[in-house]
């Protein structure tokens, strides 16, 4: 059922999959009149969802090769984008990043503008040609093009370092999500999510996998945009808030004033009992700070995240599934332009969010009321009892100041709905968003990492003449296997140690930007080269971390070191990428040229037409 | 010159104008974040409004037009692939 018809059919069966969504949704919504409990309309929204996945995952199963590493590169342009945008919005995208607006404002913007602009890159440098060479993973590109088991295994490397860091993130965004809306301890939620993620991908690899986050995609997007229009409109913003908002964005500058913008001493903090993880307001929203350093610190972390998103391999991938060259071009345009519509949404939230707390002419004002009347507001009672929100009187006046006030990121996206007055059926809608979003990108990752083992690793290196059954008996075994290890650390809560999904961008530029770029736009580059900027890269990166990241540096190195330029922990893959750079052409141009035969497959490369380096099954 | 150099050559010169464009969009405007903030768009305080929605749909629309350019330069040098390639 997956040949040719089914191709043509994808726009029915996708349109109709999401006409039986929203009749889902007004069914629970009539399910809310009626008296069902919010509780169980969580449940049903979670369960009903992945059960839907999980179907999905079944019916696209498959025994062939090609298939399995890159859906046999029929996915057309516009699905691709979806499924990219599906593959790329991570449960932290959807829960914190309209969080991460709230209280970095214009500062923490960067993120967003690094997030997007990074598939410039992608289209002009990598995807058109990494389609073209027709490999089946990263590493099978860069294998290859250098030649050679050493380069093959180094970039793997990388690729682990890089998607493990992102996975474990994933998977632990999952199990929250799934113990909250199964009301189940967290640890059982992390196996639910694992095994859910599993479902989705081990009977048909890359295949499954397209299909499984094309269906995440229209879930969470109609999750995250019907609750930004439906407040906006609810708290008087308007009915396209996108457009609308400007006046808004002016009174929360107004507000600022108002109230003031007091840093709290981490003493006072202490002091107060914040629990960790809680944030206060007290940057400006759209204020733009002043100085050299500051328009530094944007401009550095949003090259970071760029150069990250154009060497993560779990992202370069999916431009290896579509039918052609032409339409991998078009499909990072299309992914962007998906991603868009969710990126742009998130500062418009915020903006709605904390207008909606802040303004004391809105009946859902809090700050500058009394703390007592605060206190007995529902929702604050029920955020607070699970410590999402804190109110601290710093100056005993029993009046709620803006710096008194406390919060989780994901309280954003997760309470304003109910805070604006929503029915529950979207916080139930907004729990199924938040898992099809973190079980997508964790679907990606997996895949990414146990493809690159199983292909690059097992077949290339080890066993070169291993029959399909038993290659992708090896593919499924070690998805599991890595899956079963992500989890198995989310459980722990190991995640704090490992640090911000940022670094998984650092690692990625820092070991495969300049491998990728220059082994399609520079002839000259050699094996030789692209091993030694490959360790330099990561080596270099991975000590500036640890000599820079207190919790890494203290123990290492025996103090806190000050960043070098203000190049902080976020930041490391501005040492990695350039030291990797530099290596691989210094090394490239002291060894011999490639030979006639490397430097004909590069030409090749460079053109959409005739066949494919790599051939059909390899 | 061969006709593939001439398509390289093509080639080379676009990918240079796309990432130009990007580098204005995304790193360009926001070195003059403050003194862009006096202006406004939409009502928005216009660096405000960039970092949150106008650099992002320039991105967009850069990958539109960029994709469809170099179609037409696959095409020029006869290098563009039958749809049912």
């Amino acid at each position: 059922m997956f040949k040719g018809d089914f191709i043509q059919n994808l726009p029915k069966i996708y349109g109709t999959y999401t006409g039986g969504f929203i009749v889902f949704i007004i069914l629970m919504a009539l399910a809310e009149q009626a008296g069902v409990s919010a509780k169980n309309i969580g449940v049903m929204f979670v369960a009903f969802t992945v059960l839907i996945y999980a179907l999905i995952g079944y019916l696209s199963r498959t025994i062939q090769v090609d298939a399995y590493y890159v859906a046999g590169r029929q996915v057309p342009t516009v699905f691709n984008g979806m499924a990219t945008a599906a593959d790329w919005m991570s449960g932290a995208s959807f829960v914190a990043l309209a969080g991460g607006v709230y209280f970095g404002g214009y500062t923490y913007m960067a993120f967003l503008v690094g997030w997007t602009g990074g598939y410039v890159l992608v289209a002009t440098l990598m995807a058109p040609y990494l389609r073209k060479f027709g490999c089946y993973t990263v590493p099978d590109f860069i294998g290859t093009r250098y030649g050679g088991n050493a380069v093959r295994a180094a970039s793997v490397f990388v690729l682990f370092i890089a998607s493990f860091t992102y996975v474990t993130a994933q998977i632990n965004a999952t199990g929250t999500i799934a113990s909250r809306a199964l009301g189940i301890p967290f640890e059982a939620g992390v196996w639910v999510g694992l095994i859910s993620i599993l479902i989705c991908s081990m009977l048909g690899g890359m295949r499954a996998v397209t299909w499984t986050q094309v269906a995440q995609y229209i879930v969470l997007i109609i999750a995250y945009l019907i609750p930004v229009f439906w407040i906006s409109s609810n708290v008087g913003g308007g009915i396209f808030p996108h457009l609308m908002l400007g006046d808004e964005v002016a009174r929360l500058g107004e507000l600022e004033q108002q109230f003031g913008l007091v840093k709290n001493s981490a003493a006072d903090m202490k002091a107060a009992g914040v629990p960790g993880g809680l944030k206060y307001i007290s940057g400006t929203h759209s204020g733009v700070p002043e100085g050299g350093m500051a328009v530094w610190k944007y401009l550095s972390l949003a090259i970071c995240m760029m150069v990250g998103t154009a060497s993560l391999p779990h992202i370069l991938m999916r431009y290896f599934t579509t039918p052609t060259v032409r339409a991998a071009r078009k499909s990072v345009a299309w992914s962007l332009f998906f991603i868009f519509l969710l990126y742009s949404s998130a500062p418009m939230l915020a903006t709605l969010s904390k207008l909606a707390l802040m303004d004391p002419n809105l009946p859902t004002g809090i700050i500058g009321k009394s703390i007592s009347e605060v206190q007995s507001i529902e929702w604050v009672q029920r955020w607070s009892e699970v410590k999402q929100v804190f109110i601290a009187d710093f100056n005993g006046d029993g009046i709620l100041q803006l710096n008194e006030w406390f919060m989780r990121g994901d309280v954003v996206v997760l309470a304003t709905p109910e805070v604006a007055g929503l029915p529950f059926v979207i916080s139930g809608l907004v729990f199924a968003g938040g898992m099809a979003a973190a079980m997508s990108t964790a679907d990606g990752l997996v895949l990414a990492i146990s493809n690159a083992l199983s292909h690059d690793i097992y077949y290339k290196i080890i066993n070169p003449k291993a029959e399909t059954a038993k290659r992708l008996l090896v593919a499924r075994t070690l998805l599991v296997i890595i899956g079963a290890a992500g989890a198995y650390i989310a459980s722990f809560r190991l995640t704090s140690i490992l640090g911000s999904v940022a670094w998984a961008f650092d690692f990625a530029m820092s070991g495969l930007f300049f491998p990728l770029v220059l082994g399609v736009w520079w002839k000259r580059a050699t094996r030789e080269g692209a091993i030694a900027g490959i360790l330099a890269g990561i080596i270099s990166g991975t000590l500036y971390l640890t000599w820079v990241f207190p919790k890494f540096s203290v123990p290492i190195w025996g103090g806190v070191n000050t960043p070098f330029l203000g190049i902080d922990h976020l930041r490391f893959g501005l040492i990695g990428a350039p030291i990797c750079l530099v290596v691989m052409v210094v090394v490239s141009l002291m060894t011999k040229e490639p030979s006639p035969a490397t430097q004909k497959l590069v030409d090749d490369t460079r053109i959409p037409t005739g066949k494919a380096i790599l051939g059909k099954q390899h | 010159m061969s006709n593939k150099d001439a398509y390289w050559n093509k080639t080379k010169n676009h990918m240079i104008v796309t990432l130009v464009l990007w580098a204005f969009f995304s790193l360009v405007i926001f070195m003059f974040g403050s003194e862009l903030n006096t202006m406004s768009f939409l009502g928005y305080p216009l660096a405000y409004y960039m970092t949150a929605q106008g650099s992002l749909l320039a991105f967009v629309i850069i990958l539109f037009w960029t994709a469809n350019k170099q179609e037409k330069i696959d095409e020029e040098h006869g290098f563009s692939e039958r749809e049912d390639d």
